[in-house]
């Protein structure tokens, strides 16, 4: 019965397998040459990008960059470098006297100038949370309940916040942007490219992959178990009913997984038998049964499986150190990884055990005491977690303002590790900003780095980007430049600023 | 804190006792803010909280040197608008005093009262050169938010300078709400409590009361109406800021500054006429509300360029970061701002406004708020190396430095908690 139900749903094809199925399809037939012709039935599965991306690269002028100071993204700091960008893509970076740049090719002299990788915010809210902030716009977390995994925020995009266009400003290429943290699972986040669209899906960044957004200690507790105002009011009412109810959830997802698993297993089973050639002694094949049934799906339970399968990357809203100690055993468990932990105020003291763990601290540098899982920041956090032994540190905004300048918190942030006596270097401090950030996002091989073959998705700054004078000058996403900031012109101003006061002002 | 204090003193290899000594700070680049501009290799020489002089003449015998070669000496930096002191923790209610929503007195309410010298606030600014601040609470019933104090980043007991150095109110949206719904509600709130204090007491004869205040509040706007004390008005939109200013046409004693006022450029000539100050946020450029969709990061330079007095504080960062005050001078430079006025918008521009023009500036007589810079004070990467609060080093340290301490090496034989930074 719920076979007919799913129809419409139903994904290709009886030959593939249900990890690769695309596109959605009402069916189909397959019958291996030389069979008998009765149909056999179709596999069951379901398309994993839906919603795909219908990004394009704007056009883009081969250019050489040359007489830059350039840091590579990698760690590494080049003197009156040079990088030549073609067809979009990042094909030499180097010594300016080791290159050759090629004849006719559009040059950019950066003498004074500073040139870097995109930034990369790994926490925003922008589109979902979009200026102005209004009540009508309020559609950044799905409070509803506290497992909300089968909300995706890309839904929730509005591709004309002015916020975008900032953060362009500030050399911000790419962001991931995420549900709030009232709940335990706040549902999927998205990957974006920087660039001006038309919907959420123009912006998509093509080829990346899904995220879960997860949160610890008091905003779930608050909203769920104190929130409403009655007592108690529901749970999570405490952090050991936080920890419950991922258990609870992830505990769902392993059986949810295991019905999946055993339906593919049994459906080759059973296709193999139906497939199977008729008995050479010219017996009659015996008459496959009905193939066996898919499990009902569960849209909530499909992102924490994606996650469960290595697809979706978990990034978990924590502040306490003790709390990301919890989760990290949780994540062992069940047998998942948590690709970055978010706000980390307290990751300093636990700076080891998240290196240890492949974790990336997604950090502020100055933010603290707003409340008491807060209350123990440092601003020497972000330094400290770089330091451990394979530390992974990224400097992110949370925040519409802040994503204009994480140039400028990474600076306050490795001033003071510096001070602290620690020895980081500007070049290593860049990886927060962008080679970290891609990483945990898992497009480090498209993006995050200034290496031949990535995507041009670099910044020109005025001059060192940890100071406080510095601007950026041009900014490429894919070699196109989306900001120019000696040109109003090439300066986006979204739908929404037409008309009001300030419009194509600089901002 | 006097005990930290004193302790710090002896840090210097100093007795007690030198604290009434001279000390004569030698070889720095001097920011004065007054005439005399910027000293290369400059000697500042302080004694009994004051400063002596300022100049190149060598220091005076006798006084205990601090070498400040290579370094900046400037005044120490003053928060406009700051919350250090009245929350610990902003989201728990026991641990923050910052607004008395359930109180039915509000222009009554002197932050000064709500002050906690030991907040952990403070030493966390103080050590990023901030050594004076106006603090005030918040409207939590109505349009206004009580008395603002100056206080001193000391730590001591006796941190209060002055009680009632301004008075603050809200327009424009916030205001609105405040105020039963419209801007028009909230303009004739603001006038009816002016009226109320100017009837004050004849008209609250026969145990009467205003039209809007009771007794008590009616009394404690006097010095506002009366213009000793300045009215401050949290106001954005350009239309609202010119509304306000018509106030100085009917209440011509009164004297306002305007907070935030993030479309002023658009309406500078007009705030510049009026003679008003302004303390704005230059980094807000989002439209984040209908009030404020012509905001620009340029806003604090165009008002600047206009005339207009301008200090620079961000009341959305006022409690644990009032320290982000450095950043936002730096970028309003970015912007447009020259560096000498963006640097007197957190020092000289707000003591002033707030009537203490010994403080923000190094000239003789000025108190002895001074600060020793590894490098430009505006730079993010620069951060202070001593801070002189009335002439007195304070601890380089805060809650945040012996955390930073107690981690900075894991995984030691014993557990944290046995270490004391």
């Amino acid at each position: 019965m719920h076979l007919l139900k799913l129809i419409p749903f139903i994904a290709v094809a009886a030959a593939a397998c249900a990890t690769t199925a695309t596109s959605p399809n009402t069916g189909g037939t397959a019958s291996p040459p030389g069979e008998p012709t009765k149909p056999l039935a179709t596999r069951v599965s379901y398309a994993k990008d839906p919603y795909p991306s219908t990004y394009r690269a704007m056009p883009a002028e081969d250019v050489f960059i040359r007489n830059a100071t350039v840091l590579d993204g990698l760690g590494g700091m080049i003197d009156r470098g040079a990088v030549l960008i073609e067809d979009g893509k990042i094909t030499a970076i180097g010594s300016e006297a080791a290159m050759t740049m090629p004849a006719g090719i559009k040059t950019i002299d950066a003498a004074g100038k500073w040139v870097t990788p995109g930034i990369i915010d790994i926490h925003s809210h922008l589109g979902a949370y979009p200026s102005p902030g209004i009540g009508a716009h309020q559609d950044g977390n799905e409070v509803s309940g506290p497992v909300t995994a089968e909300v995706w925020v890309e839904h929730s995009i509005w591709p004309h916040d002015p916020g975008f266009t900032r953060a362009m400003a500030g050399g911000v290429t790419a962001m991931q942007i995420l549900p709030g943290s009232a709940n335990l699972f706040g549902g999927r986040g998205v990957i974006l490219k920087n660039v001006p669209g038309r919907t959420a899906q123009d912006m998509k960044f093509p080829g990346a992959p899904y995220t879960l957004k997860m949160a610890c200690g008091e905003n779930p507790k608050r909203v769920y178990g104190y929130g409403s105002g009655g007592f108690p009011g529901g749970a999570p009412y405490s952090r050991m009913g936080n920890v419950a109810g991922y258990r609870e959830a992830w505990q769902k997802a392993s059986e949810y997984k295991r019905k999946w698993d055993k339906y593919e297993t049994d459906f080759d089973a059973w296709e193999k038998k139906a497939k199977s050639p008729a008995p050479a002694d010219g017996q009659k094949k015996e008459d496959p049964k009905d193939p066996p049934s898919p499990p009902d799906r569960n849209l909530e339970l499909d992102t924490l499986m994606g996650v469960l399968e290595g697809e979706i990357l978990v990034q978990h809203h924590c502040y306490r150190a003790d709390e990301m100690a919890q989760v990290i055993d949780l994540s062992k468990e069940f047998g998942y990884k948590v690709s970055a932990f978010h706000h980390g105020v307290e990751a300093y003291k636990i700076a080891d055990k998240l290196a240890a763990n492949g974790i990336c601290g997604a950090l502020w540098a100055d933010w603290w005491g707003f409340k008491a899982e807060a209350y123990d920041g440092i601003r020497e956090n972000i330094p400290l977690v770089h330091q451990a032994q394979n530390g992974c540190a990224i400097v992110h905004s949370d925040d519409a303002y802040g994503i204009q300048r994480l140039n400028q918190e990474a600076a306050k942030a490795l001033a003071d590790g510096n001070k602290a006596g620690l020895n980081i270097s500007k070049a290593e401090a860049w990886t927060w900003l962008s080679r970290n950030p891609a990483k945990a996002l898992g497009i480090l091989d498209k993006t995050g780095t200034l290496e031949p073959g990535k995507s041009a998705d670099i910044v020109i700054w005025s001059g060192d980007p940890f100071s406080s004078y510095t601007r950026a000058d041009l900014v490429f996403v894919d070699g196109a430049v989306t900001w120019d900031r000696a040109n109003l012109n090439s300066q986006p101003v979204v739908d929404f600023e037409l008309g009001q006061p300030g419009e194509g002002d600089r901002k | 804190m006097i005990r930290k204090l004193l302790f710090a003193a002896a840090l210097l290899a100093a007795p007690p006792a030198a604290l009434a000594q001279q000390v004569a700070i030698t070889g720095g680049r001097i920011v004065t803010n007054t005439p005399q501009g910027v000293i290369e290799n400059g000697t500042v020489v302080i004694n009994n909280g004051r400063v002596v002089s300022v100049g190149t003449a060598a220091a005076p015998a006798g006084a205990t040197i601090i070498d400040a070669s290579g370094k900046w000496v400037t005044p120490g930096l003053f928060a406009a608008f700051s919350r250090v002191g009245l929350t610990e923790i902003p989201s728990e209610d026991p641990a923050n005093d910052i607004s008395a929503g359930g109180s039915k007195f509000q222009a009554s309410l002197h932050a000064a009262d709500s002050f906690n010298p030991d907040d952990t606030a403070i030493d966390v600014n103080r050590i990023e050169g901030f050594t004076r601040a106006a603090i005030v609470g918040a409207p939590g019933n109505g349009l206004f938010g009580g008395y603002g104090a100056v206080v001193d980043f000391s730590g001591g007991f006796d941190s209060i300078d002055t009680r009632q150095a301004f008075m603050l109110a809200e327009l424009g949206e916030g205001g609105a709400s405040a105020a039963g719904g419209s801007r028009a509600a909230a303009w004739t709130w603001l006038l009816t409590a002016i009226d109320d204090s100017k009837a004050y007491p004849r008209g609250f004869e026969d145990d009467g009361e205003g039209d809007l205040l009771i007794r008590k509040e009616a009394v404690a706007l006097k010095p506002v109406v009366e213009g000793r004390i300045p009215l401050m008005v949290e106001v954005h939109r350009a239309a609202d800021i010119l509304q306000l200013l018509t106030l100085r046409q009917r209440e011509p004693r009164m004297r306002l500054i305007l907070l935030g006022a993030t479309e002023g450029w658009r309406v500078a000539d007009q705030i510049a006429a009026a003679n008003v100050p302004v303390i704005v946020n230059p980094l807000a450029n989002l439209p984040d509300r209908f009030e404020i969709l012509a905001a620009t990061l340029e806003n604090a330079a165009r008002l600047s360029a206009a005339g207009v007095t301008v200090a620079i504080a961000d009341p959305g960062e006022a409690s644990h970061n009032t320290r982000f005050i450095q950043q936002l001078a730096g970028n309003a430079v970015a912007n447009g701002m020259k560096w000498e006025d963006a640097f007197r918008a957190i020092t000289s521009v707000p003591a002033t406004m707030y009537g203490r023009a010994d403080l923000g500036v190094l000239r003789a007589g000025a108190t002895a708020d001074v600060v020793i810079w590894d490098g430009d004070p505006l730079e993010l990467m620069s951060s202070p190396d001593a801070v002189y609060i009335d002439g007195v080093a304070t601890p380089m340290e805060s809650r945040q430095t012996k955390l930073r301490d107690r981690y900075m090496k894991l995984n030691e034989n014993k557990p944290q908690a046995y270490e004391r930074p």
